[in-house]
């Protein structure tokens, strides 16, 4: 049986590194010897603007580089949650950013579950994130599952604020179901190869992030999710 | 002396890609991989997005290995600045885009004129006019017809990383053998997209690069030892430039069966072809597997050459199956294409329903979709023939 | 002309030459020719011919030669030139190619200081199109667009290309306004423009005037002393740039 292809598609502000984070994904996929395909939103708009980019990865050849639907999105941001909404279907998992945006409004249209990791990030958010924090906007559509990391909390509180993309690519590698970590490493390893020859320091970094991360959506895949059904008006 | 090339031609051929290898890629990176595999000396060329990262890698990679690049005043100083250093005998090649598009006609028909073999990699961009930088089909016509003469030039529009690298170098073998402008009409998704690609060197797969030769700057005192070179594209009365441009025109004619090319998927049986040529090729492929998965008889037809046009090919197939669904991210470039290579009787019986949506991506689930729809009798072909 | 009197470099066979009798054109191609014998350098000239009457020079030389389009030679000489430095390239144009519709391609080559040599004629003309406003026509001259003589209040005043050129030249560059009325000056000008390239220093621009009576509708009296009197006052002749000047602020030009 060949392996169905994913697809995922990721947004945030531009410079939160939602491209980096996207490449590397695909990158390792392509390493570990299978399709896959990263194509970056770009337009007049791309400085300073919501940034989306688009992964598609499995083991059947790719057709068009970008997709109506896609069964993981994720978010760094509620603009550009805002912007991801036209890709949501019923198969969708939607993973954000929990310590940027409040918690989902869940209307009874709207499907899911929070799934937080076990420290509580609210309390964190409020105090240090008041001016960043975004509110997550009414998700339309029904979805299958929806997913809060609080990747920039873990970042600032765990690490170094600057690797909140790569506990998102973590976890995101995870959710894919199709890749190894040990081939994200690699990957990011590679792309990072410059500045970790400046500063080794940075290649325990950034590994330490992708392991919180790809352990969180561990622990989040673990917890009994609802489906759509239940909340069927 | 005179005539010493900067590099020697063995080591523009075999130095960028020795082994055979593997690499995921943007589109432009492969561009630029092509062209230094192919033994490419100079890129001439003006920033346009998308095409951009081609001059970004070339002005890194050049270099290294020995290859030259200047950044020029704008698309027309590209093209003539590219057929001076062709003249001399240098591969020379440039990139652009849309409104750069429309600028290189000027020195596209002047290779047409006089045989020049300029190579021009095309990523397509939305238009009319500033349009976006994103992506589209619409420069076909442009690059196969554009220009004041009578569209002289070979275009291969490629599907994928793989065909961007072969047809890329390809262009150059074809460019340098036919003498004709050949160019490789991409676009802006696969100008920015990155998907694995195997780099090989073209010697060892056997494709025939021979050696560029000069026009100019030969050997010798002209007027004394030889003859001098002297080359123009103006003439004075008009059956001067008819006898000049026939035998131009019955070269390019004779060339053509030999120079298109197309890609077919399950013909057999088909009750509908859908047909699409570049990017688009991928989701109707797709569209089609899926389709036949489910035991719908639909099969697909991709000119890869767009000029001259596999006519020969897509006539076999509509004849066999005269139900065509076109799909392309523009309004019936291609449709138009398709149509006058048909001609004739096939024209009459022919069916054709459109799928046009200029300057938008087209996914296979929308193929699939439209292909349903026309299936079940849904659609009106004449309706979609009067979107033209 | 005898053929005694012909360049070496000039072809035989292609004269009498196209151009109208009293054309300037003819004498500054002589001038360029008796610049490439002394330097003995046609096997190695590449030489581009714009549209406008300087096309008909396609055939002119035994040199190689290429015609382009209209005010793109320079840009298909700077090519050549850039893929193979040990060719002598030269863009020969008229004032329209250089200062209208090429300019950008005559700008930023200097700006590269670009070792190439550019001839611009001009005739203060379009003259192969019938005689329209160039760039460089006079005020009050009547042109085919300008009947009632060029108004600079509405179409500006005459641009001085080389000293434009001057204006922002790069070291090592070489510009100078000839005349046809001055051919061995001219020629010795086109010499150092020659010279400038063949010692790898910048670019040279030299413009020459020229005549055209068949669109000013002169005699020849009339066209000579339009090009000495009229035309050399707008147009002042010498060498305005030099790397063989060693004024004092023009040593770094050296
Ligand atoms: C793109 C383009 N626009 C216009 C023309 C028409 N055209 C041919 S020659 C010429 C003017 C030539 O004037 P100039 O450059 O001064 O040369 P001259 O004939 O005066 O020597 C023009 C406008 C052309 N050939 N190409
Ligand atoms: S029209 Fe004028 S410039 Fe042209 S050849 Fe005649 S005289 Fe010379
Ligand atoms: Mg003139």
């Amino acid at each position: 049986m060949t392996l169905r292809n994913k697809r995922i598609v990721m947004g945030g502000e531009g410079g939160q590194g939602v491209q980096a984070a996207a490449d590397i994904l695909a990158q390792a996929v392509f390493e570990e010897g299978k399709e896959a395909l990263y194509i970056p939103n770009f337009g007049i708009e791309q400085r300073g603007g919501v940034s989306l980019a688009f992964v598609q990865i499995g083991g059947e050849p790719i057709g068009s580089p970008k997709f109506k639907y896609a069964h993981l999105i994720v978010a760094l941001s509620g603009r550009s949650l805002e912007r991801l909404q036209g890709y949501m279907s019923e198969e969708s998992i939607i993973l954000y950013d929990s310590s940027l945006l409040a918690p989902p409004q869940v209307s009874d249209e709207v499907i899911g579950w929070q799934c937080y990791d076990t420290i509580a990030p609210e309390a964190f958010a409020e105090r240090r994130l008041t001016d960043r924090r975004q509110s997550f906007p009414e998700i339309p559509r029904k979805v299958k599952y929806i997913f809060g990391l609080p990747a920039s909390e873990m970042a600032q509180n765990k690490l170094h604020p600057r690797v909140a993309n790569i506990i998102i690519l973590g976890a995101t590698a995870r959710f894919t179901e199709i890749v190894q970590l040990e081939s994200i490493k690699k990957a990011l390893e590679e792309r990072l190869a410059n500045k970790i020859k400046r500063d080794p320091a940075l290649k325990d970094l950034n590994y330490k992030a992708l392991e919180l991360g790809w352990e969180a959506a561990g622990r989040m895949i673990k917890i009994p999710v609802s489906t759509g059904k239940i909340f069927k008006r | 002396m005179i005539n010493q090339p900067v590099v020697q031609e063995e080591k523009l051929l075999t130095r960028p890609v020795g082994e055979e290898k593997r690499a995921f890629m943007y589109g432009n990176e492969v561009v630029v991989w092509a062209a230094l595999a192919a033994g490419t000396e100079f890129l001439f060329g003006y920033p346009i997005t998308p095409q951009n990262e081609i001059m970004h890698y070339w002005s890194r990679l050049a270099p290294r290995y020995g290859r030259g690049f200047l950044q020029t005043e704008d698309e027309l100083s590209a093209g003539f600045a590219a057929l001076g250093g062709i003249m001399t005998g240098a591969r020379c090649f440039s990139a652009t885009a849309g409104p750069g598009t429309v600028l290189f006609q000027e020195p596209l028909s002047m290779a047409e004129m006089m045989r020049i073999p300029l190579v021009l990699v095309v990523q397509q961009r939305g238009g009319p006019s500033t349009a976006t930088v994103i992506y589209s089909q619409q420069e076909v016509f442009l690059t196969i017809f554009g220009g004041n003469g009578e569209g002289l030039r070979v275009v291969y529009s490629p599907g994928s990383h793989q065909e961007m690298y072969d047809f890329t170098i390809k262009a150059f073998a074809t460019a340098w053998e036919y003498r004709f402008p050949t160019l490789v009409l991409g676009d802006g998704y696969q100008a920015k997209m990155r998907e694995p690609v195997t780099l090989y060197d073209p010697r060892k797969k056997g494709i025939d690069l021979k050696p560029p030769f000069p026009l100019v700057g030969l050997k010798g005192v002209p007027g004394v030892d030889r003859e001098p070179a002297h080359w123009r594209n103006a003439f004075s009365v008009e059956e001067e430039l008819f006898e000049a441009l026939k035998p131009v025109i019955d070269d390019f004619h004779r060339a053509a069966p030999s120079l298109s090319e197309k890609e077919e998927g399950f013909p057999e049986g088909a009750e509908l072809i859908i047909a699409a040529h570049g990017i688009v090729g991928r989701s109707v492929r797709a569209a089609v597997r899926e389709l036949r998965e489910k035991d719908i008889p639909v099969g697909f037809f991709r000119p890869i050459t767009l000029r001259p046009f596999p006519d020969k090919d897509i006539k076999n197939v509509l004849s066999a199956c005269p139900r065509l669904l076109v799909v392309e991210s523009a309004q019936g470039q291609l449709a138009k294409l398709i149509r006058i290579a048909v001609g004739g009787e096939l024209e009459h019986a022919l069916k054709m329903y459109a799928y046009f949506r200029p300057g938008l991506g087209i996914t296979a689930e929308e193929v699939v979709q439209e292909a349903r729809a026309i299936l079940s009798g849904e659609r009106e072909n004449e309706a979609a023939m009067s979107l033209f | 002309m005898s053929e005694q009197s012909m360049p070496l470099s000039w072809r035989t066979e292609t004269k009498p030459h196209k151009f109208c009798p009293g054309c300037g054109h003819g004498l500054v191609l002589k001038a360029l020719g008796m610049a490439v014998d002394r330097l003995n350098i046609a096997e190695r000239v590449l030489f581009g011919c714009d549209i406008g009457c300087s096309l008909l020079s396609w055939d002119f030389f035994n040199l190689d030669t290429v015609q382009t389009h209209h005010g793109r030679t320079v840009p298909f000489i700077v090519g050549a030139k850039r893929a193979r430095p040990h060719l002598v390239g030269i863009a020969y144009m008229g004032d329209g190619g250089a200062y209208a519709i090429g300019v950008q391609h005559l700008v930023n080559a200097t700006m590269r200081n670009d070792r190439i040599l550019v001839i611009i004629v001009n005739n203060t003309t379009y003259a192969m199109t019938g005689g329209q406003m160039a760039p460089t026509s006079l005020p009050g001259q009547k042109t085919e667009t300008t009947p009632g003589g060029r108004e600079p209040h509405q179409e500006g005043y005459p641009l001085r290309g080389p000293e434009m050129i001057a204006s922002f030249a790069p070291g090592g560059a070489y510009v100078a306004r000839g005349s046809v009325s001055q051919v061995q000056r001219l020629s010795r000008f086109l010499e150092r423009g020659l010279e400038n390239q063949l010692q790898d220093r910048g670019i040279s621009v030299i413009e020459a005037l020229s005549t055209c009576p068949t669109n000013w509708r002169t005699n020849a009296v009339d066209t000579w002393k339009y090009l000495e009197k009229e035309m050399t006052e707008y147009y002042p002749v010498g060498e305005l740039v030099s790397p063989w000047k060693s004024k004092a602020g023009e040593a770094n030009r050296l």
